[in-house]
């Protein structure tokens, strides 16, 4: 899609971004508090959302409390401004608020995800909203809430280990590739969303506010501007982050996360940047991949 | 008598207030400017005021210290414009609204949160006279690049060392919202603090 920004006229059936004020004031109730102590997922009263749980409730709440009439939301279902989720959603605040909407990162003052981070550097000015799905990091591995809720307050994640070790013991190497857990400023452990490895290195010293919302398990957690975020791992088995063979079938970038794209039923593939927004801007630029030059001229932009 | 009049725009004065908040908890040291509440019964401070109108409610029990205590008409108007309840002990409170800041309670005597719930913890929105000048601490943790300078007015002179105490006690602890004359600024509790 080309890079896009509009403004809409809002329904005026809906208080402003939809939720009513003693909901927003509970989640930023929640969401203060989570700024306060990183990492740590605060229970919130999560509303019944015009749309089922599991499409990105618990992002939309927070976005919605935090919103305001001057600012510029993106919505990124992976790397995509495109994709059902993202244009339901970025649909959904244009009806509700009138706020402007944007595809370009660097225009953004807010970006919900689901679940990737932007290959652009975030700014001090920015905050990024997760549509998280399980936020509890250890909930695979302890079922109940009461034993989770006591083993974070006990700072006691032998239990990650273990499973992270496993993972050596059977694969040779650490396997989970994505949800990969973090520690947050020395303390608390917290599952970065489904967000691929690949950008938990993002989420380490970032400029920006990072907020994370899980609507059906209702719980609100956030890290801070320049806090922290490692990425739990054993010395001889350091953190690695992905790393890919192929360059941007259409850009030709090799730093960023690729998504596979089978192109027909012989086998045939090509791998394409994620971040759909950070790629345009890439061909913009005049950077070109090797299948740029078959590409449909929509998909190709301007620099085809 | 009657109530003085709060938001003209309550969606959205109350959401530019709260951002304004929220970004001076996440990047604490920060001066965040916040239109305050003219109309607000004295001692009653006009942005805390704002920030008190902008995040309690009924679920949200309030504590008022001894000048704020001592006119009735901030309780009023505290309880028609949230409808929140007025707390007989600081440690019963969500947030507690202090005037006069430097003789704050021992920041002990408020909630401080538990080890498995340390959300439960009281908010101090303190009153300050200037966040421009007076004495300047030295601030280093979450939300801060290296270090940064925090000026305050009216903190209690030994604010360094109830600080680290509650520090200590991270995760569980109080969080600080400093609400100058024009602006807020915050110390949560992750913030390192000692005198510049």
């Amino acid at each position: 899609m080309n890079a896009m920004i509009s403004t809409a006229t809002p329904s005026t059936a809906y208080n402003f971004a939809y939720l009513d004020e003693q909901t927003k004031r509970m989640i930023r109730r929640a969401i203060l508090k989570a700024i306060a102590i990183p990492g740590y997922q605060v229970p919130f009263a999560s509303r019944e959302m015009p749309m089922p749980y599991g499409w990105g409730t618990g992002g939309v709440q927070v976005t919605a409390a935090i919103l305001g009439a001057n600012d510029r939301l993106k919505v990124i279902d992976q790397g995509a401004d495109d994709t059902t989720n993202a244009v339901s959603i970025r649909k959904f605040f244009e009806k509700t608020s009138g706020v402007a909407t944007t595809t370009l990162t660097a225009d953004a003052t807010i970006i919900q995800t689901r679940h990737r981070i932007p290959e652009k550097e975030l700014t001090e000015t920015q905050v990024l909203v997760y549509q998280v799905p399980i936020p509890e990091p250890l909930r695979f591995l302890e079922p109940r809430e009461t034993e989770t809720r006591v083993m974070h307050a006990l700072e006691d994640y032998g239990l990650m280990h273990v499973k992270l070790y496993e993972d050596i013991a059977t694969h040779g190497h650490i396997a989970t590739t994505y949800a990969y857990p973090v520690k947050v400023e020395g303390r608390y452990v917290m599952d970065p969303s489904p967000t691929p490895k690949f950008d938990n290195p993002k989420m380490d010293d970032c400029a920006a506010l990072q907020l994370f919302g899980a609507g059906r398990e209702k719980r609100i957690y956030a890290v801070p501007p320049h806090t922290s975020v490692v990425s739990l791992d054993f010395e001889d088995h350091p953190f690695e982050a992905t790393k890919f063979d192929h360059a941007c079938a259409l850009c030709a970038a090799t730093h960023t996360y690729l998504d596979e794209v089978i192109t027909d039923d012989a086998g045939g593939r090509m791998f394409v940047c994620s971040d759909t927004d950070h790629c345009e801007e890439r061909r913009a630029e005049g950077h070109r991949g090797d299948l740029l030059g078959e590409a449909p001229a929509a998909i190709a932009g301007s620099a085809a | 008598m009657a109530v003085a009049l709060a938001f003209a725009d309550p969606v959205h004065e109350a959401q530019r207030t709260f951002r304004a908040v929220m970004n001076a908890l996440a990047r604490p040291g920060t001066i965040q400017p916040v239109a305050g509440l003219l109309d607000a019964p004295a001692p009653l401070s006009s942005v805390a005021a704002a920030v008190a109108l902008t995040l309690a409610d009924y679920e949200t029990p309030l504590f008022l210290d001894a000048p704020l205590a001592a006119n009735p008409d901030v309780a009023r108007y505290i309880a028609f414009h949230t409808g929140a309840r007025i707390a007989a002990a600081p440690s019963q409170a969500s947030f507690a609204l202090i005037a006069d800041a430097a003789s704050v309670a021992d920041f002990a005597d408020f909630a401080l949160g538990t080890d498995t719930y340390p959300d439960r913890s009281t908010t101090l929105i303190l009153q300050m006279e200037s966040l421009m000048a007076g004495p300047s601490l030295t601030l280093a943790g979450p939300g801060i690049k290296g270090e940064t300078t925090l000026t305050a007015s009216s903190l209690p002179s030994d604010i360094v060392e109830r600080l680290a105490a509650n520090r200590a006690l991270f995760p569980r602890g109080v969080d600080l919202i400093l609400a100058g004359p024009d602006a807020v600024a915050a110390l949560p509790r992750t913030t390192r603090i000692r005198s510049a």
